[in-house]
């Protein structure tokens, strides 16, 4: 660890990582530092991606693929079930992956092309400097450092803590914390193929359930239930352990998973001066879906390339990095998130009835793109009357 | 006043990211709570385990 750098990097996931090998093979000197002991680990994430958001940073191997997927299964309340299939997206529609091993793979590529790696090193503070960012304090086994830099990309997850000691007000609202429960289980019957979401009042309130693939007889078995819905004997694990001994009763479970996940609209502003927020710091977590591994490594490889242009013209003030907050608004991913939030909204106001008439509208479903826009598109053109008012926000189905 | 119940806490920050004071961090597998705590309970609501417990400490 140097005293000075060009870009610090404060958290070691995909949106971290990829914004130091994107700012290290531009030659900028880079430290991220992670304050987890080991990258990867413990994991917070069901690991779902789709192909094309997969294979646009890195190609996927079988060392952090869990399973591919071809097709996915929307199970009704009352039991009914549509099967998407991609007949015209292609055979592969995405991947379950290892984060444990994706995100070391992503760390090691920031690593081979320069960017200096530090674990167990925790930040407490920013460095401030005219209420501009320049450095952060870090901790590592006992060591207190201050590290300067032109820049910091704030990629510390869904604490987000690091923005608000800057000043920026990261809380997310109680409604919309999707607090999560997952099993790793094993000796399970699935189909090692098929992503199946499971909706309702009743078994995911405001959220979904789902049974992701991780091999041929293995799952993540998790839940997201809205803070709101969240309390004492109704909490994501209690629903998850209720789904768990009617579903899989002699399954086992090898990994016990925690975690929050954010579906608010992103942060108002995801920069300041000398600072650059990427992933689920930023709160650019689909809402509908909850994923957040893609949106984090894009708008981190955005973050350093604003970053790499900055630091060459010498000024890292908020107006120059501005670029980056529109860029990624700007960007499909911002227009999506945007999109996304709306139908959230919609769907999780649904009652359980028109979830059971909406899913039994249609048994298959073959897609041509493989998206929850489609998705969602043709389920109003089956149900014009049902999904009426969604259908009246049509411009957000464009 | 908030108590964490450590046997029970998976460490996964959900409770961090909803505190309106910003008074909760989660350093590796220990959460601390600031003095900034106001005991709102939000926190404990929305654990996904039932970790979190505000308790009522004023003297008999």
């Amino acid at each position: 660890m140097k005293p000075r750098y060009d870009l610090l990097v404060i958290g070691g996931g995909p949106g971290g990582a990829v914004a130091a090998e994107t700012a290290a093979k531009a030659g900028l000197s880079v430290l991220l530092a992670e304050k987890r002991p080991a990258i990867g680990a413990p994991v917070r994430c069901a690991e779902g991606i789709g192909r094309e958001a997969l294979t646009e940073f890195v190609e996927p191997d079988p060392c952090f693929i869990s399973a591919e997927l071809k097709g996915a299964e929307i199970v009704a309340p009352d039991g009914s079930s549509l099967k998407l299939n991609p007949e015209k997206a292609g055979n592969k529609v995405g991947y379950i992956l290892d984060r444990k091993v994706f995100d070391r793979e992503l760390v090691w590529r920031a690593a081979e092309a320069g960017a200096d790696v530090a674990v167990k090193t925790r930040a407490s503070a920013p460095i401030l400097e005219n209420g501009a960012v320049k450095g952060a304090v870090l901790h590592h086994c006992g060591e207190t450092r201050r590290i300067g830099a032109d820049i910091v990309i704030a990629a510390d997850g869904v604490e987000s803590k690091f923005s608000r000691w800057c000043g920026i007000d990261t809380t997310v609202p109680v409604r919309e914390i999707m607090t999560s429960a997952q099993y790793l289980m094993t000796d399970i019957d699935i189909d090692p193929t098929v992503t199946v979401f499971y909706v309702g009042n009743n078994v995911a309130p405001q959220g979904y359930l789902w049974v992701f693939p991780k091999g041929e007889r293995s799952a993540n078995v998790g839940i997201g239930i809205s803070g709101a819905k969240s309390g004492t004997g109704h909490r994501a694990r209690d629903y998850l352990d209720r789904f768990v001994a009617s579903k899989f009763p002699s399954g086992k479970t090898i990994e016990h998973i925690v975690g929050g996940v954010s579906v608010c609209q992103p942060l108002a502003c995801t920069v300041s001066d000398g600072l650059m927020i990427v992933g689920d710091a930023a709160r650019v977590v689909d809402p509908l879906t909850g994923g957040g591994i893609y949106n984090a490594m894009f708008t981190g490889r955005l973050a350093a390339q604003t970053a790499i242009s900055a630091i060459q013209n010498g000024k890292c003030s908020k107006d120059v990095l501005m670029a980056y907050d529109r860029g990624w608004r700007e960007s499909p991913v911002g227009k999506t998130i945007a999109r996304n939030w709306h139908i959230k909204e919609y769907f999780i106001r649904m009652t359980d009835e028109k979830f059971n008439a909406l899913i039994s509208s249609a048994s298959t479903m073959d897609l041509d793109e493989f998206s929850t826009l489609n998705l969602v598109k043709e389920l109003v053109k089956k149900n014009p009357l049902l999904l009426g008012d969604l259908a009246k926000l049509s411009f957000l189905l464009r | 006043m908030l108590h964490v119940l450590r046997d029970v806490c998976g460490y996964c920050g959900c409770c961090v990211s909803v505190c309106p004071e910003g008074a909760l961090e989660l350093i590796d597998a220990y959460l601390e709570i600031g003095d900034n705590c106001t005991g709102c309970g939000i926190c404990a609501k929305v654990c996904p385990l039932g970790a979190l417990e505000v308790k009522d400490e004023t003297p008999v």
